[in-house]
């Protein structure tokens, strides 16, 4: 057995797991249009590579990855692309973005897809490639692209892939559906992460809180005859955090403002390493994945395995909703999920989640209360600060301070804001400090880079200045040298010559 | 329908601020019914009065600065504030000492401050201290127990807060200062000469205390806060004791038990050095925050002029607090050195 640590703080808020029954897939149909962004992962957009008019086919590219950290889109069905412009996407600051629109055909026609199942034969810088290519980012909520993920350089060598299947949230059950019926799929994904990895051992971490998970991947491993460890430990909020599953799992830290390749870990969520068998061995991109949509504002909650780009107003349709005068409908969990402000926005590689609960299931915050200090946040906080004294540097703007008490190792999981019984919005208060200083830090760097310019202009025309100088005043020096020197003046010299010439051509003449 | 606009996160915990307080106010009911037990009903007056005045100016004050005052008596601070305060004063004081310390308590202790959660000190403990320094007679007159003289029924009662000098009153010394002013007996001598000090911790008081500890150990089952600073109070306290005790001579500071069980000790240890607002945040600093207390209270105890010290160390400590904070942050994640 394991040796489980404990990490400081969190919580048990209420779990509500059990409303979109786990482990079962329901069917909810094509969508007549997709909504597809070209950035659903964190990093550059994808650039277009179909044009509005084109017939596309399952799978076949839409979008091209543009630099390193950026991966391509693919279609999930065929259809025909009716528009590519900006659209309402999924978006916790109600942005738009630009999207590919496609019509579906409902014939659901594929391209040729060619996988690779001998995989353990190929070099993992390729299969790398072939995990960009199929447009994987981290399907856990953060939508890292996988593929920059995979190769931490020589400097980091990888000892350990942790998968990270907490699932920690409450409500969420998408890493639990997925475990559940892709079991297989997970152990031989997981398998050839740590072949293009080469990490030594595989560890797949998940909350005691789902025996069904637990025992279908033990199951599997044992068929499997795979070297791989599966590890339970205890249900709290919010284990599921890369930071504290690593701690809790193997009892290191993260350091402060480094990854977990520092320590030798690569951590990755369920979905994603499902998604990475499917591209390496089936040859098919990332088009689907698993939302659970769930909430008592929706008669049948349950998991479904959702085309990417379907509108978030056509999954809770599908699904009995609703709806109440004033309606939350949050993308991601109850606790650090965001909430959608338009319902024709898509699902993309990161919606793991879609609540609608009720006013009376999850009640709305109070008008805040002043602070009173009471140090429940401090007892509830993950990374072990003091949100109480974050707040009101926040509140002061005072950047030292908060630096000081090191609000950027803040990973807002919304624990302090939950205990809170002045229900302050504390984590509101960190994103918007955490926001200033950036801003400040990036003004600060502008102006440092205009000042060093101007410096150094100042000191070339200087220099321009002086060498003129130094030229002029060695030409002079010469000159009076030779004057002294030879007693021949140059110019005169000169002059007598053309005297000369001049002398001997009208002595021709 | 409209979608609502709202950040994470979306639940939130069942405790709030007014429960809080009401479990503070609630817990504090062994301790009042045994005082009154005790002591006569001069608590009870003290409270219903003082609580009065303390809705009353706290009301008019929010409404002042223009903040719905409502919200403000909903939380319930106010009356947490001036049952400590009303507690603390001695049963039967003259109305106008009660008034004069919620006054002091709710307006210079906290609304100067900017109100509830901006006062670093103990509201409840500036109105104390204002009282001791400028009434001492009164505040150091405090009622006999039960077993050592009747206790006054509530006409007397009334007749004494709001007529006060028309009835002579019996007055008596508390253990406290009993042990002060003991210049000749060996401890356990004068624990056994003194009927007031019979019982482990004096006639009444050792009672207080316990029940005084019943309703703290009840507020740290519901998590009000954590045993850090309580525990660090008592644990020095007793500590010093020991070391004070000098083999129970006439010069003796008084055995372990004496001190834990007499005067505020219990109140203060659960009830005034909790007080989140002016005490030190982290845990760790709560240890130092309360250890300290002990330590001031035995020794001012023992050393000083006053009946009881638990106000001043309170307010000193108070002071130190912000001071305890910055060096007692914890070690963030990440920040530790990682052991290979």
């Amino acid at each position: 057995m394991r040796v489980l640590h404990d990490i400081h703080g969190g919580i048990h808020p209420p779990e509500r797991k059990g409303l979109s029954q786990p482990g079962k897939l329901a069917s909810l149909g094509l969508p007549p249009r997709l909504v597809i962004p070209l950035r659903q992962h964190l990093g550059a957009p994808a650039v277009p590579v179909v044009a509005p008019g084109d017939t596309v086919l399952g799978g076949q590219l839409l979008a091209e990855a543009n630099g390193v950290m950026s991966v391509p889109v693919h279609a999930p069905t065929s259809g025909t692309v009716r528009a590519i412009e900006s659209r309402p996407i999924a978006h916790a600051s109600g942005l738009e973005d630009i999207c590919i629109e496609i019509e579906t055909d409902g014939l659901d026609q594929w391209v040729a897809l060619t996988g690779t199942p001998q995989w353990q034969e190929c070099e993992p810088a390729a299969l790398a490639e072939r995990v960009r290519d199929a447009g994987i980012a981290g399907m856990g909520g953060a939508g890292f692209p996988t593929a920059v993920k995979l190769t931490p350089g020589p400097k980091r060598p990888i000892e350990l892939l942790l998968i990270n299947g907490t699932e920690c949230e409450p409500y969420i059950t998408a890493d639990d559906t997925l475990m559940q019926c892709f079991a297989d799929q997970l152990i031989e994904g997981a398998a050839i992460l740590a072949h293009i990895l080469g990490a030594g051992a595989i560890l797949i971490g998940i909350e005691d809180n789902k025996p069904e998970a637990i025992a279908r991947v033990q199951a599997a491993v044992t068929k499997a005859g795979a070297s791989i460890e599966v590890a339970s430990f205890p249900t709290k909020y919010p284990s599921g955090g890369e930071k504290q599953v690593i701690e809790i799992l193997t009892g290191q830290q993260v350091p402060s403002g480094g990854i977990p390749a520092d320590i030798g870990i690569v951590c990755l969520n369920p979905g994603t390493a499902v998604a990475v068998r499917e591209a390496i061995v089936d040859g098919k991109p990332l088009t689907h994945r698993i939302v659970t949509l769930t909430g008592e504002a929706l008669s049948q909650p349950c998991n479904t395995l959702a085309c990417l780009g379907t509108p978030i107003g056509y999954l809770l349709q599908s699904t009995g909703w609703t709806s109440e005068a004033q309606q939350r409908v949050i993308h991601g969990g109850p606790m650090m999920g965001f909430a959608v402000s338009n319902l024709a926005a898509p699902i993309t590689k990161i919606t793991n989640c879609l609540l609608a609960p009720t006013e009376a299931e999850l009640p709305l915050p109070e008008e805040p209360r002043p602070c009173i200090r009471c140090g429940h946040c401090a007892e509830a906080c993950p990374a072990s600060l003091l949100p109480q004294q974050l707040y009101w540097y926040a509140r002061a703007k005072d950047q030292e301070q908060l630096a000081e008490h090191r609000l950027f190792d803040c990973i807002e999981c919304g624990a302090c804001a939950y205990v809170c019984p002045s229900q302050i919005p504390l984590v509101q208060y960190y994103r918007a400090a955490k926001g200033q200083i950036r801003d400040s830090e990036q003004e600060r760097a502008r102006s440092d880079n205009s000042r060093a310019r101007f410096e150094a202009r100042e000191k070339r025309v200087a220099e321009e200045a002086a060498a003129r100088e130094e030229k002029r005043a060695a030409r002079k020096a010469a000159a009076q040298q030779q004057a002294d020197n030879g007693g021949v003046d140059p110019v005169q010299a000169a002059i007598a010559r053309a005297k000369a010439k001049k002398a001997q051509q009208d002595a021709q003449q | 329908m409209s979608l609502l606009r709202v950040t994470s996160p979306h639940a939130s915990g069942l405790k709030k601020v007014s429960q809080v307080m009401r479990d503070v106010l609630l817990a504090t009911i062994p301790g009042i019914l045994v005082m009154t037990w005790f002591f006569g009903p001069g608590t009870l007056i003290n409270l219903i009065l003082g609580g009065s005045v303390a809705l009353a100016v706290e009301y008019g004050v929010m409404a002042l600065r223009g903040r719905d005052p409502r919200v403000a008596i909903s939380d319930l601070s106010v009356l947490v504030t001036a049952t400590l305060l009303c507690i603390a004063l001695p049963p039967y004081a003259p109305w106008w000492l009660i008034v004069i310390g919620v006054l002091t308590a709710v307006l210079l202790g906290k609304q100067v401050f900017g109100g509830l959660g901006y006062n670093p000190f103990n509201p409840a403990m500036v109105g104390y201290v204002v009282l001791l320094i400028s009434f001492p007679v009164q505040m150091s007159s405090w009622a006999v127990p039960r077993e050592l003289g009747a206790v006054p029924g509530i006409a007397e009662a009334l007749q004494r807060v709001f007529l006060p000098g028309s009835i002579d009153a019996l007055t008596g010394a508390t253990p406290l200062d009993l042990l002060r002013q003991n210049t000749g007996l060996l401890f356990d001598d004068l624990m056994k000469t003194r009927p007031e000090l019979s019982g482990w911790a004096g006639v009444g008081w050792f009672e207080v205390n316990l029940a005084f500890l019943a309703g703290g150990l009840w507020l740290l089952y519901r998590r009000v806060f954590t045993w850090h600073a309580p525990i660090a109070m008592l644990a020095t306290l007793a500590l010093c004791a020991l070391m004070g005790f000098d083999g129970g001579s006439s010069q003796s500071g008084g055995s372990a038990l004496f001190h834990l069980f007499s005067g505020a000790s219990m109140f203060a240890a659960f009830f005034i050095i909790t007080d989140p607002v002016s005490s030190a945040v982290s845990n760790r600093g709560r240890l130092i925050f309360g250890a300290l207390i002990g330590l001031l209270v035995y020794l001012i105890r023992v050393l000083g002029n006053y009946p009881d010290a638990v106000a001043f160390a309170v307010l000193i400590l108070n002071f130190c607090a912000p001071f305890i904070d910055h060096y007692t942050q914890p070690t963030v994640y990440g920040t530790r050195k990682q052991t290979p």
